[in-house]
């Protein structure tokens, strides 16, 4: 018991230099996290962003948020993907008669759902910038804005878990992740909530997506955040909380 | 004191095992011993509840009743103690598909806390014939080399009991005949085999003590020469002497690669 506790931190290590290489091995990972909402962005800012009336003078700034939660909801049904795989080829097996910590396999996979999603989150942020983005927001509020997308990450990536351990099939593991990608698009993301009919509306308003995607537009511009964050990071450790316990109920169950 | 004496001296001891899955009563009683340094082999048909004793054995389930000890160890109530000394090859080639043969090796060896895992995996490279194939990702790997690569896996860190779940299973008969040397080699090395297979010949070819389970229970338990004494002697007949298709097959190729 005693080794298999000190041996944690070397488990998570090797699990997560393992998943890492997957990622970098398999190329249209990266280019669905990463290229997909770039051109979302492109097409929001260069195609329909002309005809938006957002109320801000810089429609990259008013985008970005909502982009990058996107990009994250897409980003983890890579890890229910992988996850899925583990499960249903031996590997799975043959981690769990090693003599390594139970839930190691389960963290590794949880640290670079994290890592990757930041990889794709500042290349996201690097070609917003080509675009105009800019932002005169000092170290505290952009890492307040780091530690809100780390969060949401984490939330999505328990959600991910469960799917990935409950799944019969490949799709199955994957496609709970379509409305999470598309829940930026009924909120304050693209447009203001005030253009919408009530019923949508009071959906937009009352949604995580809104409440995250309006305290990080607030942190970025400099402006108070308010109440906003507050509800954001609210939803956030409330959906992980509630991930976290159902994913580690059926990975128990499974090991 | 008696009874924990003799589960000591047994590498595997399982009593009156039972295992269902909802109605299905897959072990209804399953007992056998396993002497240390032995192979075993459990032989039964698909849906016999092979692969469930061997996931029991090697604490991926809980039984529902019974004791199973390994070395000793209870493998309900004591896992840890379980994991330290066995090694499970299951009946899907349990390898990581995207990284290389080496990368395999040495992330076993670090799970395993070794000292040098570039060492451990280059000595195992070399022992199964794939250093050529080494950097190569395991998906390129032809049946017979991810099995290779699978059981040198198993053995990293010397455990002392390996479990092989129909280990052959899906491989030419070159590949096979490979796989039983290596599981050969083991038991020679003094690490105890427990094997599973459908295929008689190769529980003949291999195993020091034969159980076969049918419908829940082990219905024959015994060396080879016992099994054959408890079925009418075998009838002297004249036949002419064919050689199979597999012999034939393993003299071309044997041939071949003889040049």
């Amino acid at each position: 018991m005693e080794t298999t506790k000190k041996h944690f931190f070397i488990d998570i290590s090797v699990m997560l230099g393992r998943s890492m290489r997957h990622i970098i091995r398999s190329m249209d990972t990266i280019i669905t996290v990463t290229i997909t909402p770039i051109a979302m962005m492109l097409l929001f800012v260069y195609v329909f962003g002309g005809a938006i009336q957002t109320g801000a003078d810089n429609y990259v700034n008013y985008l970005l948020p909502g982009i990058l939660l996107m990009a994250i909801a897409s980003g983890i049904s890579y890890t229910a993907f992988r996850l899925f795989t583990d499960v249903q080829r031996g590997i799975f097996e043959r981690f769990q008669t090693m003599p390594i910590s139970r839930s190691a396999l389960l963290w590794g996979h949880v640290l670079t759902s994290l890592v990757s999603n930041a990889i794709s989150v500042v290349v996201i942020i690097l070609v917003a910038l080509l675009m105009g983005f800019r932002s005169s927001s000092g170290v505290l509020p952009w890492l307040a804005v780091a530690g809100i997308l780390a969060l949401f990450t984490l939330a999505l990536t328990w959600v991910a878990a469960i799917a990935g351990l409950s799944a019969k099939t490949v799709d199955g593991a994957s496609a709970f992740s379509y409305p999470l990608i598309f829940l930026p698009f009924i909120s304050s993301a693209f447009v203001p909530t005030e253009s919408m009919p009530t019923v949508v509306r009071v959906f937009a308003e009352n949604q995580p997506v809104t409440s995250i995607v309006e305290s990080i537009r607030a942190l970025l511009s400099g402006q108070q955040a308010g109440n906003d964050i507050w509800i954001a990071l609210a939803w956030c450790v409330g959906i992980m909380i509630v991930a976290y316990i159902f994913a580690m109920r059926i990975y128990k169950k499974r090991v | 004191m008696q009874t924990v004496q003799t589960a000591q001296a047994k590498s595997i001891l399982v009593k009156g095992l039972q295992k269902s899955y909802k109605q299905l009563q897959v072990l209804k009683d399953v007992n056998f011993e396993v002497e240390k340094g032995s192979i075993f082999a459990l032989l039964g048909s698909n849906g016999a509840g092979k692969t469930t004793v061997v996931k029991i054995l090697t604490t991926l389930l809980k039984p529902d009743g019974g004791t199973a000890a390994i070395n000793g160890f209870d493998v309900s109530s004591q896992p840890d103690h379980v994991r330290q000394r066995i090694s499970l090859t299951g009946q899907f080639a349990a390898v990581d598909e995207v990284l290389t043969g080496r990368e395999n090796l040495i992330m076993i060896a670090k799970l395993r806390y070794l000292q040098n895992p570039r060492q451990v995996a280059d000595n195992m490279l070399t022992r199964f014939g794939l250093t050529d194939a080494a950097d190569r990702r395991v998906s390129t790997y032809s049946g017979g080399m991810r099995r290779r690569l699978d059981i040198a896996l198993s053995i990293i860190g010397n455990p002392q009991i390996i479990f092989l779940d129909e280990p052959t299973t899906g491989l030419d008969p070159e590949a096979r005949i490979e796989v039983w040397k290596i599981v050969k080699e083991l038991a020679n090395g003094g690490t105890t085999v427990f094997l599973t297979t459908q295929y008689l010949e190769e529980a003949e070819q291999l195993a020091d003590r034969i159980a076969i389970l049918h419908e829940g229970r082990i219905i024959a338990n015994g060396t080879l020469q016992e099994l054959k004494l408890r079925f009418p002697a075998a009838k002297v007949e004249y036949v002419e002497k064919q050689p199979t298709l597999e012999e034939i097959f393993l003299a071309i190729i044997g041939k071949q690669e003889g040049k």
